[in-house]
């Protein structure tokens, strides 16, 4: 198993002492498997994310264990992670124009991983980032290594990005919304150019996104994050088919539609999520959820398995498949 | 017998043309021209709510902000109720402004950070000659119960509010002229999606309780379906194609427009093939040449205007769908 | 949403809290020295010249008896006289062109810009010598010259912050609003860019405090028998062997209040900006 997550817990500082932010997580992946975390904002999964690079703001803790090849991450020395980064474990973040460094040359950035981890010359790393380039679609490859990253479009930017990530072919490549900021149209390419290239090198792959269209067409298995709860988890066709968990359920429905008639109600979720300060006892969904009962608000659900290894954490579930 | 006066539409843009001057490289060449908005014209009747979908560099904010006289024309008209914005004097143009308002996209940047709730919501009643403190403050808390908000908010700050109630701060602002055309650009886009469908369902409510018309701006050609009668589809400064919704999203005649509407990620598992990556064309011929599946040699030589095609649908195509 | 007091935050941040009581130290003794001074400040007592520092006279007396502690309480009138109304110069007019700059763009903005920066180009001290060596020495025009060089300042800082604001869309709701510009920049550019003048206005205090210091050392700002820092420091510098304590206890005067006034600009800056950019 290349990946196992087991009872991540992440806390954060703040003034009034520390505050979980994501709450027991646990999820396995292996070589070549596609995972999906889909949430809304405040959902935990960019945290996440950011936990399995080791990358998490100063001062928040963690529990639990991430295994990444038989090592326990949470127990790594920075310097042991940094040798990782960028090796094993590779990252596409959603901003390239943040997340790209503006003074410095597309190809010198592409080159750099492959420098720090491969020990490859200056001149072999430039000629193995033309080369990228080319991997990843983009023309004339040559002239935009040389190229700053104001010059590129957003979607060139990001291809440079996975370009970057995928430099040293690593085993496992994290795409926190890869393609939130991209134009619709280019979205399906990069999406497309991700699992491609994955299938190729038999890379795993994690893809973060509040979009679960995004993630039913890219990622073989799914979590559903709310408040720093794992809602449910499981095959992405279970889950989208099936959905057992009542926040699925009104994720789904609460999409507007290409099909829908024009001026009917789109089922809305009332309320909103429980601001980080006031994290509920029981489940976060309590309240917003048209199932609540006393019950879900005096401790978190405990997961229940339903078919294979789609679970759901709700007590209601019975009552939920009745939901239209 | 004379024909019975006929009812100028709400907002009528004419031959729109917006060029902004890049700033130049070097001292010695001459300063790059971008035509955001070039040659648009098209009608918004009140009560048929007007869509206009682009991705970005399509020139659909441009065209927003100058269809509510925020930002000058190059050359073409922008018309409210039968007169021309550009030409009005400057208060004349205020008391105009009561009657077309903007919904920004960013919950964020949208709101004064300094400014109590009440004071940001007031703020348009300076188009409005006369009224008093009393009114303003009754106006204020009519706006607020509209968009589900509560008389007590009124004394907060922005920074107080999620991005989905903020979102309906800026929709209470817009609405408290009670303005006939509230022009939306990306009114949900920065939303989660449960917090989106909370919105759009307030947006379509206060549209039939108002009796205002929505010019909406968006890439997502599902939420503008939903709140739109009619759609038009941008692409580098013009218009692609235009018609009613039902029939432009169901068969659309333009192939850019059946691009979006691929390209928009359905909730389905199996994954469709892309179209080829896009290469930056040269300008003359049809300015989506170089991305078209069925793009011919005619397409790269003359740039088609848009033509009438059946059902009051229109479309710049050679060979349309 | 954090409820952090301000308060609470400004007692945890330590520049704030040592700068402040600096600062506060250096307004009490202003306050004081208006009712009550051990001596009158300018009383000459040639008899009891260069004493130690004693009972009678806590940090001793200058070369022509006059009591040092009552000459640097009276001193720290003179620096935040200087300092309050230079400053004030510079805000008014150096707020008022930064906002017309920002809101009118296009060529106004450009000219008012090189005239600042026409401004900045001359060395403010020399030009301030000049300037009361030409109209003449005294505290008036010490103030004017140093407030003159605090306009194009906070032109600059108001113009840039200013064009921030304008480019935000709720200027642009504004405009919407129909609000003019002259309406926007009072309601919208002012109190979004006056956390940032706070800051650079203590700085610019700092600053002021020591350029009154330089032309009193001069002898080109207040005269005597108005008592001043720099004026201390000047007639210290012929006995600097022989009573360094001269020169020490108005040097320490001046560091002390430049140094609260920065670490107080310091502490403001911490707390007022992330908290306006921490809005999310």
């Amino acid at each position: 198993m290349l990946l196992e997550v087991a009872n991540l817990n992440i806390d954060l500082p703040t003034a009034d002492g520390a505050r979980r932010i994501v709450r027991e997580a646990s999820f396995t992946l292996d070589r070549g498997q596609t995972l999906g975390i889909v949430g809304e904002s405040g959902s935990g999964k960019t945290m996440t994310a950011l936990a399995l690079m080791g990358l998490l703001p100063d001062g928040a803790t963690t529990s639990g264990a991430i295994v990444f090849e038989g090592r326990d991450l949470t127990r790594l020395s920075e310097a042991r992670m940094q040798e990782l980064r960028g090796d094993r474990i590779a990252m596409i973040f959603q901003e390239p124009m943040t997340a790209l460094n503006p003074l410095h040359s597309i190809g010198r950035q592409i080159a750099e991983p492959l420098i720090l981890h491969r020990g490859l010359s200056k001149a072999a790393a430039r000629t193995q980032a033309v080369k990228l380039l080319e991997r990843v679609g983009l023309a004339d490859p040559a002239r935009r290594a040389r190229a700053y990253p104001h010059e590129l479009s957003g979607g060139q930017r990001q291809r440079a990005m996975i370009a970057m990530a995928l430099s040293c072919e690593p085993r496992l490549v994290i795409a926190d919304e890869p393609t939130t900021a991209l134009d619709v149209t280019v979205q399906a390419q990069i999406l497309d150019l991700i699992a491609d290239l994955g299938e190729q090198s038999n890379m795993a792959l994690i893809l973060v996104s509040h979009d679960l269209a995004v993630i039913a067409q890219n990622c073989a298995r799914v979590l559903v994050m709310y408040s720093g709860m794992t809602m449910e988890s499981g095959r992405t066709q279970d889950v989208l088919a099936r959905p057992a968990h009542p926040y699925t359920k009104a994720l789904l429905e609460a999409r507007p539609r290409v099909s829908a008639p024009r001026g009917e109600r789109l089922h809305a979720i009332a309320g909103a999520a429980p601001s980080a300060d006031a994290m509920p006892k029981g489940c976060p969904f309590a309240g917003r959820c048209p199932l609540t009962i006393e019950a879900c608000r005096l401790a978190p659900p405990a997961p229940v398995t339903l078919r294979g290894d789609h679970t759901a954490r709700c007590i209601r579930i019975d009552a939920a498949e009745r939901l239209a | 017998m004379n024909a019975p006066p006929v009812d100028p539409p709400l907002l009528e843009i004419l031959d729109l043309v917006k060029v902004y001057h890049l700033p130049r490289q070097n001292l010695f060449a001459s300063a790059s021209q971008l035509r955001a908005v070039d040659g648009v014209s098209f009608r918004v009747t009140a009560g048929r709510s007007f869509g206009i979908v682009g991705e970005s560099g399509s020139g659909k904010s441009t065209l927003a902000r100058a269809a509510i006289a925020l930002e000058a024309p190059t050359s073409g008209e922008a018309r409210l109720l039968g007169r021309a914005m550009n030409l009005a004097p400057r208060a004349e143009l205020r008391r105009m402004r009561a009657h077309m308002q903007m919904i920004f996209q960013d919950p964020y940047g949208s709101l004064d950070p300094r400014q109590r709730i009440e004071r940001i919501i007031a703020e348009p009643l300076a188009c409005l000659d006369g009224i008093s403190r009393g009114q303003s403050a009754s106006r204020v808390a009519e706006a607020l119960a509209a968009v589900g908000l509560g008389v007590g908010d009124g004394r907060k700050y922005p920074h107080e509010f999620s991005g989905g109630q903020r979102q309906r701060i800026a929709i209470a602002r817009a609405l408290i002229t009670r303005p006939k055309l509230v022009v939306a650009d990306e009114p949900v886009s920065a939303l989660d999606v449960s917090i989106q469908a909370q919105v759009l369902n307030l947006m379509t409510d206060l549209q039939r309780q108002f009796g205002v018309t929505y010019l909406l701006i968006s890439h997502d050609l599902a939420v503008v379906e939903h709140i739109c009668d009619e759609i038009a589809v941008m692409y580098r400064g013009r218009f692609v194609e235009t018609g009613p919704s039902e029939q432009l999203l169901g068969s659309p005649a333009h192939p850019y427009t059946r691009a979006l509407i691929d390209a928009a990620p359905k909730l389905q598992t199996a994954r469709r093939r892309a179209p080829a990556p896009a290469l930056e064309g040269p300008r003359t011929g049809c300015a989506y040449a170089s991305r078209c599946a069925l793009v011919q040699a005619k397409c790269r030589e003359e740039a088609p205007e848009l033509r009438a095609l059946a059902d009051a649908r229109q479309a710049a195509c050679h060979f349309p769908l | 949403m954090s409820r952090d007091s301000f308060a609470a935050r400004a007692r945890r941040n330590a520049s704030f809290a040592v700068g402040a009581a600096l600062v506060a130290m250096l307004i009490l003794a202003t306050a004081l020295s208006l009712v009550w001074t051990p001596y009158p400040p300018g009383a000459i007592d040639v008899p009891h010249k260069l004493l130690e520092p004693s009972f009678a006279h806590w940090l001793g007396t200058d070369s022509l008896g006059r009591d040092i502690v009552s000459q640097l309480l009276a001193g720290a009138r003179v620096s935040i006289l200087v300092g309050v109304i230079a400053v004030g110069i510079g805000l008014i007019f150096g707020v008022a062109l930064g906002l017309a700059a920002a809101s009118a763009k296009g060529i106004a903005e450009d000219i008012i810009m090189r005239l600042c920066d026409f401004t900045f180009a001359f060395p403010a001290l020399l030009l301030a010598i000049m300037f009361t060596a030409v109209l003449g020495a005294g505290i008036v025009n010490a103030i004017l010259a140093i407030g003159i060089f605090n306009v194009p300042v906070f032109a600059k800082v108001t113009r840039a912050l200013g064009n921030n604001v304008l480019a935000r869309d709720y200027a642009m709701a504004a405009r919407a609003a129909g609000k003019g510009p002259i309406a926007i920049a009072f309601e919208h550019v002012l109190p979004n860019v006056a956390p940032a003048l706070i800051v650079q206005a203590t700085i610019q205090f700092a600053i002021a405090i020591l350029a009154e210091a330089a032309l009193s050392y001069l002898g080109l700002g207040a005269q005597p028998p108005q008592a001043s820092w720099g004026r201390m420091l000047s007639d210290a510098q012929q006995l600097m062997f022989l009573a360094p304590r001269l020169a020490v206890f108005p040097g320490l005067a001046v560091v002390l209040a430049v140094l609260g006034l920065n670490l107080l600009g310091d502490g403001l800056r911490d707390l007022l900006d992330p908290r306006l950019r921490a809005r999310r």
